[in-house]
């Protein structure tokens, strides 16, 4: 029988950081460098094409759809805050309304792309401005799909009465990952279409 | 301090469940649906044996071709192969997955945890891992198409664009590269999520941050370092794909692409790339001397803090790969200091091992062996490293087999002799039996031996203007002499792990009975039984200091009285 | 303050390191093998050579000095046989100690880093002299482009250059990345696509200095040799003038032209004063003025030119240029034809 002395109920108080925290954290710090290294060819490319479409001739300012998105980072986190305070009906409403936000948003680029091809002519291996946009914005629009993707999975579970007060912490963690999504919108939002015009 | 006593969980005296007698099949089902991180460590680095074995092949078939001036042994089109292959295999299919299999067996068991953070995450990425090995190595039949004389990538581990765009490999060699690598890349990122979100927040009571055992911090550093750095290769990989598959541009320097921005994309994964592979190495050493020196480790906050450091400066260091593609001259002199600036804290790891050891009585074991011979082999590599750092040497060093010898002191001379320490340190806690000491002393030594026959004498050639990655070279260039007695070297290299094989084999079928403690060592995975049960430990174990097993040995004089 | 403390440190480290340092160039410097970088012959080459033996004298310090305790290390504390079993005392660190071996090791890197930084600018940012050669060299899948823009000479492989006057070489690519390397005369400079680099050499001594490309960029890289001829000013000037001279023509190989002129060869060769006019392959207005065939794969005797025409992936498998399949007549006319163009 080995044992150590210890002081009894000295560490009555142990508390460490969740693992859902402390993994959804590290999955955004990877999921940062990999962005940047998009966004910096991007930057670094501004102006390097040497043949048309530029920017300036083809983008416009996507106001409408970046408002959805954003907007849906505020919608997600009342949601959280209803799911804490067990507030099932008013969650319900919320987490479906960023769905339809980020849905809105996918809309959005689908149609841009679809005028930047068909009306433009401005396709992936047009010239180093194509290639490099819907490389940047096919990623983030990437993620916006797996997130969006999560969501709906937890709406469902949410009308079938599977999501509870008891899973708050998991939609916490899941919502981080929906407010990363939103913040590197910020970024390529900022490169793409005010930096780079 | 009041004197009650709590065990140590696992140190109950609970005897192991006799296994009830499987079929094959149920045998091998339960390898391949394990969720349980002591398996899928063995697996993890079972894997990376056997491809250590195939990369050492590799090895041996490029230093044959080479012994002698204009030989012709392989074609120029195999031996590109054969160096892309051993580079990639051994960097991300022998490395990685050996160091993060070390990780999944120990880490939870030192800081006393029943199972990582993600246990079926372990699992999906070690087969994502395993896949990308599998499919990087179907290329030799894959290629143009199945019938074996296939293409596998043959443009350098590094795949410097644009020789890897459509116009210069037509084939599908990059793709194999890049998309085997991107799967298992995957594999090696939830791996660190595993392990950061297991050290951060599966510690058992009373093991604060700073009384986590020092490889157990380190796996926790390389983590957070792969995080930022096996996510931008990916991301030049996607880039690459795209040029190839989707006619982008990024590297096609006929619409303006750049073939230097390739360059800073890899070299920002595969310098730090290096950290996250010596590292763990440091973490193993730090483990390993304090015990074969019967004295802890000399300076533990100065250790954190160094690992910590390097991991740090190890971001901003990549360009010093890229002096001679004419960098500006302020952009050149940043990354000759900040290079520079990495032997501060390496070096203080050194001296914190030489003060651990100091004063110490050494106990000449087999992995201590491995120990001791690294810190001389490291002290070099770190010495050859300052004057590839010195950036106008450094035109004249660059690409020459000078660098060569440099990494492979560090990857060899470091890493593979604090491998082969950790096995044989590990080996009984995995398997319950002792590997032979008068095995791994012929081992060690002919190892030894070897290392330095090859890479010692592959400095000089290098100095003497020989480039890397040539197939062969000229008998004027007064070359061959010590090419030759490098090939020597590999080759009693290739016997010595001969005879690491035979001794693992030998040792599982009637190797020493290990016992629970055989090192008498100080850290909470000598507190199970050997193997240890799949619930690692039969109570959540206490600890009151770094050494819980130190306190628990010398209850008159225990660590947490000096914390 | 400062200055006398790295004074001191760099004596003695220098003193404890030449003891390495001092050997191991010593015998590289006796090694001549063409490609030797601690026998350099030239302005940047010798500066670099001059930090090496400084970065070795210290590096060596420092490794005599570890190295030396960490032997004694193992050796004094062993265990020994008559060991009483009981544990050493633990020290577990100490302020001092761990303060000194940070600070000393940031004066040895602040002193190695300043001596680096100065020749970085010393080398990069040398202002140009007035009088000096320019030289273009585009690396090409296997071989090297010589071009001399002043003098309208173009040629391969084989770089002549004047003794103690400056040489500014323009390092482009056609194609991947190679590096421009002859170690004996200057550090490498990669040759890369879509982006001009320069570098420089201010040779001191007559002799053939050899060199190859040291950034791996395809199957024969290894066979991408370069050769390098400082040359007397007198010795240069009458080498320009016949490489300036278009293309001999002398009626004798008439037949050889024809096939040259006729084949595939033209498309990828020029031979100034003809109709070939290709950029592919190397310029052959001089081919027979050269020593080396095949990017310096093999010596430029009729035979070999011959073989090589025939078969040149038998001498450099991978090598872009194909075998023409020409019949024994025309092998041996077109080899003529080649071998008359001084």
């Amino acid at each position: 029988m080995a044992t150590i002395p210890v002081v009894q109920n000295k560490y009555e108080e142990w508390r460490l950081p969740s693992r859902g925290a402390s993994g959804m954290i590290s999955l955004i710090i990877g999921e940062t460098a990999l962005f940047s290294m998009f966004v910096l060819a991007y930057i670094f490319y501004i102006g390097k094409s040497v043949s048309g479409p530029q920017p300036a001739q083809v983008l416009d300012i996507p106001v409408f759809m970046t408002i959805c998105l954003w907007s849906s980072s505020l919608t997600i986190w009342i949601a959280e805050r209803a799911i804490e305070h067990n507030r099932m009906k008013q969650f319900t409403f919320f987490w479906g309304l960023t769905i339809v936000l980020g849905g809105i948003f996918l809309g959005g680029t689908a149609l841009e792309w679809h005028r930047l091809i068909y009306h433009d002519g401005l396709t992936i291996s047009t010239n180093l401005f194509g290639t490099t946009f819907y490389s940047l914005v096919g990623l983030h629009a990437s993620h916006v799909v797996v997130g969006l993707i999560m969501l709906t999975a937890v709406f469902i579970f949410t009308l079938t009465g599977h999501v509870q007060q008891k899973h708050a912490y998991n939609i916490k963690t899941l919502a981080l990952y929906w407010h990363f999504v939103d913040a590197v919108w910020v970024v390529v939002f900022t490169v793409v279409y005010i930096l780079g015009r | 301090m009041a004197d009650q006593t709590l065990p140590i969980g696992g140190a109950l005296d609970i005897t192991p469940q006799k296994a009830t007698k499987q079929s094959f099949f149920e045998w091998l089902s339960e390898w391949f649906i394990t969720v349980d991180h002591k398996k899928l460590g063995i697996l993890y680095i079972s894997y990376a044996l056997v491809f250590m074995l195939v990369a050492g092949v590799e090895a041996l078939m490029i230093r044959v071709q080479l012994a002698v001036p204009n030989n012709d042994f392989v074609s120029p089109q195999l031996y590109d192969r054969l160096f892309t292959m051993h580079g990639t295999t051994m960097v991300f299919l022998v490395g990685m997955p050996i160091l993060f299999g070390f990780a999944n067996y120990i880490v939870p068991l030192q800081i006393g945890a029943r199972d990582m953070a993600y246990p079926r995450l372990n699992a999906f990425s070690f087969w994502l891992t395993a896949f990308g090995g599998l499919l990087l190595y179907y290329s030799f039949i894959g290629g143009f198409g199945l019938y074996g004389v296939g293409t596998a990538p043959d443009m350098g581990w590094f795949a410097y664009a644009p020789l890897t765009e459509k116009a210069f490999s037509p084939g599908h060699a990059p793709d194999y590269w890049a998309i085997a690598l991107i799967i298992s890349g995957w594999g090696t990122l939830g791996t660190a999520i595993n392990i950061i979100a297991t050290t951060i927040s599966m510690r058992c009571k009373g093991m604060t941050l700073m009384r986590m055992p020092l490889f157990s911090w380190l796996m926790l550093v390389v983590s957070g370092l792969t995080l930022v750095t096996i996510t931008p290769l990916t991301a030049a990989q996607i880039m690459l794909m795209i040029d190839r598959y989707l006619g982008g541009h990024f590297f096609d320097t006929q619409a303006g692409g750049s073939a230097v921005m390739w360059m800073h994309f890899f070299w920002i994964f595969g310098h730090p790339e290096v950290y996250v592979l010596v590292l763990p190495a440091f973490g193993i050493a730090s483990e390993i001397i304090p015990v074969f020196s019967r004295k802890g480790i000399f300076g533990y906050a100065a250790m954190v803090a160094a690992s910590v450091g390097i991991g740090f400066v190890s971001l901003g260091v990549w360009a010093h790969h890229m002096f001679t593609v004419g960098m500006s001259t302020p952009t050149t002199t940043f990354f000759v200091l900040s290079t520079m600036l990495v032997g501060i804290p390496t070096g203080i790891k050194i001296f914190n091992w030489l003060a651990t050891i100091w004063g110490g009585k050494i106990v000449f074991a087999t992995p201590m062996l491995f120990c001791l011979a690294f810190l001389f082999q490291f002290l070099i590599a770190g010495l050859t490293g300052i004057m590839l750092s010195a950036a106008p040497w450094d035109w004249q060093l660059h690409n020459s087999y000078f660098v060569v010898a440099h990494f492979h002191y560090v990857l060899v001379g470091a890493i593979v002799f604090n491998i082969f320490a950790a096995i044989y340190y590990w080996f009984p806690k995995a398997t319950g039996k002792m590997l032979s000491e008068t095995l791994g002393k012929w081992h060690f030594w002919l190892f030894l031996i070897g290392f330095h026959l090859t890479f010692d004498f592959m400095h000089i050639p290098g100095i003497l203007g020989m480039p890397r990655h040539i197939y062969t070279y000229m008998p004027d260039r007064g070359w061959g002499i010590w090419n030759f007695i490098e090939t020597i070297g590999a080759f009693v290299q290739a016997i010595a792990v001969l005879v690491f094989l035979y001794n693992v084999v030998i040792s599982l079928m009637k190797g020493k009975e290990a016992g629970n403690d055989p090192w008498d060592a100080w850290t909470l995975e000598w507190a199970t039984p050997s193997p240890p049960p799949a619930y690692n430990f039969a109570t959540d174990p206490v600890v009151n200091s770094r050494r819980p097993l130190w306190d628990l040995k010398h209850p008159e004089d225990p660590d947490w009285k000096y914390e | 303050m400062f200055t006398g403390i790295s004074k001191v440190l760099r004596r003695l480290l220098f003193t404890a390191g030449m003891t390495i340092a001092l050997p191991v160039s010593a015998w590289a410097a006796g090694v001549q093998p063409g490609t030797n970088m601690f026998a350099p012959a030239s302005k940047p080459a010798r500066e670099i050579e001059s930090l090496a033996i400084f970065i070795l004298a210290i590096t060596g310090g420092i490794f005599v000095v570890v190295g030396g305790a960490l032997l004694y290390a193992v050796i004094k504390y062993r265990r020994r046989k008559n060991d009483d079993g009981s544990e050493p005392t633990q020290i577990f660190g100490s302020l001092q100690i761990e303060m000194a071996w940070t600070i000393i090791p940031i004066m040895i890197v602040v002193v190695m880093f300043l001596t680096s930084a100065r020749l970085i600018f010393a080398i990069q940012d040398a202002p140009k002299p007035k009088e000096s050669l320019a030289i273009t060299v585009v690396g090409h899948q296997f071989w090297w482009e010589v071009r001399y823009p002043k003098y309208g000479v173009v040629t391969a492989n084989e770089i002549h250059v004047p003794v103690d006057e400056a040489t500014y070489f323009k390092l482009l690519s056609a194609d991947v990345v190679h590096s421009f390397w002859i170690p004996e005369l200057a550090g490498k400079t990669d040759c890369i696509p879509n982006h001009v680099n320069t570098t420089w050499i201010l040779p001191t001594r007559v002799g053939l200095y050899k060199g190859q490309c040291s950034q791996f960029c395809g199957t024969e890289h290894a066979m991408m040799l370069l050769r390098v001829y400082v040359q007397t000013p007198a010795q240069f000037k009458a080498w320009i003038k016949n490489q300036q001279k278009p293309a001999v023509e002398d009626p004798a190989v008439a037949a050889g032209r024809e096939v040259f002129m006729h084949n595939a060869c033209m498309d990828c060769h020029t031979i100034r004063g003809t109709v070939a006019t290709g950029r592919f392959g190397p310029d052959l207005t001089h081919l027979a003025s050269r020593d080396t065939l095949g990017s310096g794969s093999l010596s430029n005797t009729p035979a070999n030119l011959r073989a090589w025409i025939k078969d040149p992936d038998h001498f450099k498998p991978g090598v872009l240029m194909p075998a023409m399949q020409l019949n024994n007549k025309q092998l041996d006319e077109v080899t003529a034809y080649l071998c008359s163009l001084r």
